[in-house]
Order: C-alpha cells, then structure tokens, then sequence
C-alpha cells in the first residue's frame, strides 16, 4: 500500500473516497434566523446547504395572502424578494457553497433571487453550485406545491433547463424526484419507472429547445432526488437498477455517446413515511439502516445526502435533533470503513437477482406510462396507482403483516424522556414571525421603485405568452428590480391559469372486504336512521400538499359506505364551510401536517359556524401533543396523529360521533 | 332528538324558492335525499309548491344536462362554463351525479375538486349526489331537485358520467342536453350511427387545443349527425387557459332553449319523473300492470297537462290497482 509502484488488491481502493456532501434540510421563521442557523450547521462539519422554504413561497403567494395565513416560516423559511435572499446567504461566500433549494413551482424564481444575491457579492452566475428541484410531476403526484397546470410548468422547467446549461453550467436545473413517490406510497418497480418516466417527460421538452448538439450535455445535467426505505438491501438493488435503466435511456433514447455523461447522479433524504411517532427513539436506528443503502455500494453511491431527524412525525426537529442526523453521516463517513472499498456488491448473485427484477418490472411499468401519451398525460393514472399502493402498505400495516416496531408490535414502553421537555421535543415557531414578515413585506413595497418593478412585471407577462421566449432573463430582471415572489407567480397565474391536480382518489379500487363487513353494517345503520347516507367532507385547509393521509381516509370512508366529498389540497377555510354547507355533510375531517393547525382549525370550525353548517370536525396530521387540548377547546371533537394507524378505528368513531350528533345512540352490541 | 328535527318543512322550502331564496338549496337537497319515513311526503308537498300550479307558469330556469363519458373534460368545462353565467349575473346550481359502489354503497363525490368558485358568492350552489343504485342514471331525489331549484336558479345543470343511459335519463329532466366529447372518441359516432345513443341537442368537442384532431373531430361528428337529419350544434371548446368556445357553447345552449316547446319537454319531464318514481316504489311488477312502460307513457299524454309529480304518480297508482 505504501508503495506507489504497486497495484493495490482488487478488493481496496488505493485511497479512500471522498466523503458525500452533507446537508440538513433547514429552514424556519425569518432569513435571518435562518441564515444563523445555516452558519452552525457549516460550523459543525455540513459541507452544502439545503433550504427548506415555507409553503408560501413554494407555492408563490406573499406572507400577506389569504392562503397564507398560519404558513409563514412554518415548514421553512419564507423568501419574498432579493432582500431576504441576501439575508439568508448573509456571510456565505456563493461561490464557494453548493446549495440544494427544494423548490418547484417557483424554482425559475427561486433561482432568479439566488442569481442575484450572488451578483449583490459579486459573484458571477457562471460560478455558482447548487440544484434546484424543479420537478412539477411529483407536485401534482404527491407533494402538492404546484402552482400552474402541466403544460406551462413543464415549459418552465423547460426553460429552467435551457437558461443553465449554457449560463449557470455547474448547476443542477433539476432533481427528478422519486423520493415523494416513496413517501406516497410508491413500491420500489413504481418508484424507479414514475422517476424515470419523468426525466424522458423533461428531456423531450428540452429538446425541443435546445441544439442537438447540447442534448449530451443536457441529459447529464439531469441528476435524481430519492428515497431510502429501511428494506435496506432491496433499495441499495433499486438505486443499481436505476442506474442501469439511466444508461441504457441515455445510449438509446438520446444518443449519448460518452458514458461519464451518462452516469447516475443522485441525492438523497432518506425515508420519512416510515418514522412513527410511538417509540420516535426508533428512528435513529431507521436512519441509519436506510442511510447504509445509499452508501454501502460504490458504484450507486449518493452524491449528496440529507437525513430526516428522528422526531419528524412528532413536529418540526429543532437544530439539535438536526445535530444528530448530521452526526450519524459523519459517523458512517469517517468513523466506518465504506469508503474504502471498491464496489462490495459486485458479482453479488443476490445483488444481480434483485436489480434483474426491479429493472424488469420497472420497463413493463414504464411501457404503460408511454402508453398514456407519457409522464404528462399519465398523471391521473400514476397518481391511482399510488394511493392503491399505499392503501395496500396501510392496511398490510394494519393486519399486521408488515411489522412497525413500537406502532404494531413491541408496543409496550417506558417513558421516553427524549419527549419531555414543555414543547414535547419538538421546535414550535413563533406566531409572531407571521406578522413580523408581513409588516416587512410591507416595508419593502414601500421603499422600492414601483414604476420598475411595474415594468418588469409586464415585461415578464409579455414573455409567458411567447411559448418560445425563454422565461429566465424576464426573471432575473423582476428579481432584481424588487419583485416579490407573489407577484412574480401572479404574473405567471394571469397568463397560464390556476390548477387543480387529480385527488386519485377516484379512481381508486375498492378494497378487499374482510374487515369491512361490521363496519359496513354500522354505516348503513346510521345512514337509514338519518334517512340519508352518512356524508363526510375530507378537507386540507392551507397550502400544506401532503395529502396522502387525507387520501387514505377518504377511500375508506367510501369503502366502508359513506359518500365522501373530497376536494383536494389547498382550501381555505371559507371554501371549507361552503362546500360542507351545500354538500350537506354530517362531518368534517380535516388534515393538517405543515404545523398550522393552531391558526386553521379554529378559522374553519369559525367559518362552519358562520355558514351554519352543523357537523362536528375531526382532525389528523402532525398534532403535538401539547396542541390537542386547545384544539379540542376550539370544538375539534378528536385528533388523530400517526400513531393511530387503525383506519377502521378511525371510522368506527366517526359513525359513533355522527350517530350521538344525531341523538341515534350507540351500536347494537 | 330526532335527526333534523329543526330541518324546514317541505312546504316551507317551496315557498322560499318561490320567493327566490337561493339559501334554501342546502336544506332542500337534505329534504329531497331524505328517505326517513315522511321523507317522499315531504318532497311531494315540496314539488307542489314549485309546480306550474303553484308558479303561475313553468319555472324560469334553463335546465342543462352535462354528460360524456369520464375523462371527456366535463368538470373543467362546467367551471368555465359557471364562470361565463356568472359574468352575465345568473345564478346557478349544479348537481354533479357521481357513480356509486355496489359493494359498500359509498361514494367518492370527486367533480366538485373541479369546478371553481367564490364561497363568498352566494348565487353559486353546487352539490355532489351519488347515483344510487341507478348506475349511470339519475336519483329520484336529483330529478326532484332539478325541479325545486328550477324554482328560484337561473340555470340548473346536471352533470353525468357516461353515454348510453346516462343521457338518455338526463334528457327526461333537462331542457337542453349537451354531451362532452374528446377528439378521437369513435365511440360516440358508432353510438349515434346505431342509434344506441339519441341525438344530443348540443354536442361540444373538448380538448380544441388539440388543434387539427379536435377540428377534424367536430367535422366527423357534424357529418354524421347531418346524415341522421339532426341540426345539432357542434362546438369545440378547449377550457386550458386560455379558454375558448365557451361563449359559443353557451349561445348554443341558450339558442336551443329558445327553440323548443318549453311547456311540451317540461310536461314530459315531469310525466317520465312520476312514471321513475312510480317504478322506484312498485318495480317491475308495477310497470306490468299499467300495460308496460310504452302503454303508460302513451296514457300518461292523455292526462291533464297541469298535473305535478305527485298528482301524476298518484294517477298511476290509480290506474295499476284499477287495471291488476
């Protein structure tokens, strides 16, 4: 080994790897807090950023907009113009840093503002780093933070992909995004084929914008975001496969002759959907099994890693629960020997069998996208076909099939003394940050030129009717001129038109029967006895996306037999009560995950009463536990958090609760 | 406490529709769903009250049926279509019927995600209802809401999913039927060729951002709808921003509405709606002793052309006890 005239065994890399890049998906409050918590992070060993921004700003509107209301620095950090981009790089040399922003629908913009935050430090945008998401699909499959129907989103990120490759060209326009898929539900064939499906909906847009020549170029600037379950050794096999299925689209679809530039590049946060809130101490040991799959093997190794903390089921982490994950990718890099090895994987017959598999069943499920008409127009089919896969992982959790250690099984505990702190081990951000970013925002319209901000606005509105026109440089120029991010999008939203994605719902297939039947039997019951069949309305106030609870909720409440109004993501509370008004529901369930629930619930059980809708509401989602009793104050008559993952409990209480509404008394026994 | 106990009588709601009271149309909706004992009772005192009796006249509303089969773009272009009314300052409801599931007898009620609105605009009502154990067809309790909300609404819609029976159905309520159909759909010109489906009043081509399909599509159909003899309007419509042919499409409707024997479809509306609602409660045993559903359709236009359901389904049931 310290000869350097000799060659090393084929089982030791001469030297060991370099270490992944370490990111913590951060962000909350204000710019400036964000901007100090950044700084500790690098102070601690992170080597990128990665900016959580709040929902607001993911979805374009101003902290000043009615649907705004309770998501101001909730779920990250609100950015609204040039200004508070400079205060979140604030002392960061852009230059020097590689920044991850997860931001879709407002990516182009997003870009836009870090574009120039740099020129404000005098750094050209030739020499940045970092990645945008930039992946709409995924938005309208499962996260929810789209903003404008497919056609013209797709030509944003179109000309997102266009703009960078020649002027900003060590940046990253897009992460195709299987990761969501997961967290929807996805199994791993889904999760490979949907990704993959995506980036040749991407490709082929672009190629219509671009020279031939630069086609190569394009498709290696195309890297993936994905996700790492605790079936640790099968999702190290789905990564390989994917891998396999990029090469052979990059040589057969788009010509690429040089295999560098067909090399797999990926980052990735590891799984989410399956932290619990009982036992939450347990996800430590998740996080690093699922961190193994994406680091055991050289040749499918992550670029770029991120892990969740152990308490996001419970709320949002606070920076020492942030610490910790950190730690654990530290750990593995320069504690453990991974690094050190050549592919350990390689001729493995176990590894081969199960990449064969995957890669397999992902082509035949790629093939029915294509024959949708692609990515685009397989929205709704892809998005049925998620909801049916996580139906099927919540029920075989339910059954008991798939074991959750400390949720159904192992259940008995002691007291964790991680969660008994007065905030239950959790951050809760300021309620005052809503009103502070508001009067800033204020502030900042004030004191900026609106005649140039006016002019840019239109000039941006000229460009998004010119299909041809690419978008970015009438986005710099608003940037830089003050615009803030709702205007931006509503100069987008005057042209393109609003959106609303597929529920997915249904389309869903009924599910199996066996447990179904009392149930049933108590739903009818109820329903004779009210004269009509018993009506629920499963509503997600905010802009909070996730909704894949919600989904799961409203498909077992029609398989247990009631009529189900669900509407979608993205509602007011005013919207709320109309529609429970009109469609005469006798309940309403509301699911809430983005931490706003203290600021919503009580708006719409105000805005039932004001419309004069009587139903009783129930609400599920990340509820910490110190919010269930003013919750239940406000007239919530029961809460539901992860933990309570019996769905047919779920409904059993709520036919009880109609049924003693009514006065139609209890169950026969 | 009983359930309901405070809900208005139907009588009450009748009166509130007759004075233009769009705020009564939640409660009349519960009312005409309600299958309680004293439900049906409730409905009928409700019809009386909006019967041309009672109304000095038929109920000013434009009726609308919206149907095709699922994916056509329906939904997206009822919110369009909701928007132009109310630009013209005319209040609407829109009963959107979706399918229900055999085995549990749940619904998912999706159309309503789909169709903007203003909650704050009080003259927009829309309800999901589930079909029922009629698949593809109508409730008895949404041709009984057509009929109440006609009352006090400038336009009714009633949006179904399918072809076939579906807008056969919507046409013994609706005034004007519009079926919705996507370029490329071949189905629907073998339909009419056959004769399985019957000639829609208007027929609109979505998706007319296709451009040369959704074009040569409304070509084909207006062909094919000449050869039969029928003058239906053909419009292409695209509701993808921005959207187009919605002006058109709603002087298509409003022409045909026009055009028609309004007293002549509205009699038959209400005699087939009696005659639905006689069939709900006596099946086919029923049909038979009134000579089959021809032969009662046949005496049904002999009979007092001021009747309201009630009255015309209580002759019915007259006249099967009086002929078995």
């Amino acid at each position: 080994m310290s000869d350097p005239g000799r060659h090393p065994p084929a089982h030791r890399l001469p030297e060991p790897d370099r270490p992944w890049m370490m990111r913590t998906y951060a962000g909350h409050s204000t710019a400036k807090a964000s901007n100090e918590l950044y700084r500790r992070n690098l102070a601690k060993g992170q080597t990128g950023l990665s900016v959580a921004f709040d929902l607001p700003t993911q979805t374009g509107y101003d902290a000043d907009h009615e649907l705004a209301r309770g998501e101001v620095g909730k779920v990250g950090v609100p950015i609204a113009h040039r200004g508070d981009m400079a205060a979140l790089m604030d002392g960061i040399p852009l230059d020097a840093m590689n920044t991850s922003m997860t931001i879709n629908a407002t990516a182009a913009w997003l870009l836009a503002l870090y574009v120039v935050a740099a020129e404000e430090q005098g750094v050209e945008q030739s020499a940045l780093q970092g990645t945008t998401q930039n992946d709409i699909l995924k938005e309208y499959l499962s996260r929810g933070t789209y903003a404008f129907p497919p056609g013209p989103s797709m030509r944003l990120i179109a000309d997102m992909v266009a703009y960078t490759v020649t002027e900003v060209p060590k940046w990253n326009p897009i992460n195709i995004c299987s990761y969501h898929l997961q967290e929807a539900g996805a199994t791993p064939v889904q999760e490979i084929a949907y990704a993959m499906s995506n980036a040749i909906a991407v490709l082929d847009a672009v190629r219509e914008r671009v020279d031939d020549e630069l086609m190569p170029t394009v498709f290696a600037r195309i890297s993936f975001f994905v996700n790492a379950g605790v079936r640790f050794v099968e999702e190290h096999a789905k990564l390989r496969a994917m891998g396999r299925l990029w090469d052979e689209l990059g040589r057969e679809r788009y010509g690429v002759e040089d295999p560098r530039l067909r090399r797999f590049r990926y980052g990735v946060q590891v799984n989410s959907l399956g932290l619990t809130e009982s036992q939450p101490e347990n996800n430590v040991q998740r996080i690093v099994l699922e961190a193994l799959a994406v680091t055991l093997g050289r040749s499918s190794r992550a670029r770029a890693i991120q892990l969740p903390a152990w308490n996001e089921a419970l709320g949002l982490p606070r920076p020492w629960d942030q610490q910790w994950s950190l730690r654990i990718q530290q750990v593995l890099a320069f504690e453990t020997d991974v690094l050190e090895y050549p592919d350990i994987f390689e001729g493995s017959t176990v590894m081969e069998g199960l990449v064969d598999e995957l890669a397999e069943g992902a082509r035949a499920e790629m093939a029915i996208v294509a024959e949708h008409g692609g990515a685009v127009e397989a929205v709704p089919y892809m998005k049925a076909a998620l909801v049916d896969s996580h139906r099927a992982r919540v029920r075989r959790i339910e059954a008991g099939d798939l074991t959750v250690v400390g949720q159904n099984r192992f259940t008995e505990s002691e007291t964790s003394p991680l969660t008994d702190d007065a905030e239950g081990g959790i951050l809760v951000v300021d309620p005052d940050v809503e009103a502070q970013q508001r009067a800033a925002l204020e502030q900042w319209r004030a004191t900026r030129d609106g005649a140039t901000v006016e002019q840019a606005l239109a000039e941006l509105a000229r460009v998004a009717g010119q299909e041809h026109e690419n978008i970015m440089p009438a986005t710099i120029a608003a940037a830089r001129a003050g615009a803030t991010t709702g205007e931006w999008a509503q100069a987008l939203r005057d042209v393109f038109g609003d959106y609303r994605a597929p529920t997915g719902v249904g389309e869903a297939v009924a599910g199996a029967e066996e447990d179904l039947t009392e149930l049933r039997a108590e739903v009818d019951r109820v329903s004779d006895a009210l004269g009509r069949r018993l009506k629920i309305l499963v509503g997600k106030p905010g802009l909070d996306g996730h909704s894949n609870g919600a989904e799961q909720i409203a498909v077992r409440a029609r398989d247990a037999g009631m009529e189900v109004v669900y509407e979608g993501i993205r509602l007011t509370p005013s919207q709320i009560a109309a529609s429970a008004l009109q469609e005469g529901v006798h309940v309403v369930g509301l699911s809430i995950l983005s931490g706003s629930h203290r600021e919503l619930i009580p708006s719409v059980i105000e805005a039932l009463r004001e419309a004069g809708a009587d139903a009783p509401v129930v609400v599920g989602g990340i509820i910490p536990e110190a919010d269930v009793a003013p919750l239940r104050e406000a007239g919530v008559a029961a809460v539901y958090t992860p933990k309570d993952f019996d769905l047919n409990r779920i409904m059993r209480d709520i036919v009880g609760l109609v049924a003693q509404h009514h006065g139609l008394g209890a169950a026969a026994a | 406490m009983t359930p309901d106990r405070s809900a208005p009588s139907g009588a009450e709601l009748g009166e509130r529709l007759r004075a233009g009271d769009l705020r009564a149309a939640p409660a009349v909706l519960n009312l005409v769903e309600n299958r309680r004992q004293g439900g049906p009772q409730e409905t009928a005192a409700l019809l009386r009250e909006v019967s041309p009796a009672a109304l000095g006249g038929e109920a000013p509303a434009h009726v609308v049926g919206v149907t095709g089969p699922p994916g056509a773009g329906k939904s997206s272009l009822l919110s369009e279509l909701v928007r132009h009314w109310r630009g013209e300052g005319r209040s609407v409801a829109v009963l959107a019927v979706d399918p229900t599931s055999k085995r549990s007898g749940g619904a998912l009620l999706g159309d309503r995600a789909r169709i903007a609105f203003d909650p704050a605009d009080r003259d927009v009502f829309i309800r999901s209802t589930a079909a029922g154990d009629r698949l593809g067809g109508l409730a008895a309790s949404t041709r009984a809401a057509a009929q109440a909300l006609a009352a006090a609404f400038d336009v009714v819609v009633i949006e179904t999913v399918g072809v076939g029976q579906s807008e056969t159905d919507v046409a013994d309520v609706a005034d004007t039927v519009a079926v919705i159909v996507q370029p490329g759909s071949g189905d629907v010109l073998q339909f009419l060729k056959a004769g399985i489906m019957e000639v829609p009043d208007v027929l609109v081509v979505t998706k007319a951002d296709m451009g040369a399909v959704a074009l040569s599509a409304r070509r084909d159909l207006a062909a094919a709808l000449r050869a039969l003899g029928a003058d239906t309007d053909v419009v292409a419509v695209s509701s993808v921003a921005p959207p187009s042919g919605i002006d058109e499409l709603a002087a298509a409707l409003d022409a045909h509405r026009r055009e028609i024997d309004l007293g002549a479809r509205r009699r038959r509306a209400r005699r087939r709606h009696a005659l639905a609602d006689f069939t709900a409660e006596h099946g086919e045993r029923g049909l038979r002793a009134l000579g089959g559903r021809r032969a009662a359709e046949e005496w049904l236009e002999g009979q007092d052309a001021g009747l309201d359901v009630p009255a015309i389904t209580r002759a019915l049931e007259a006249r099967s006890l009086e002929d078995a």
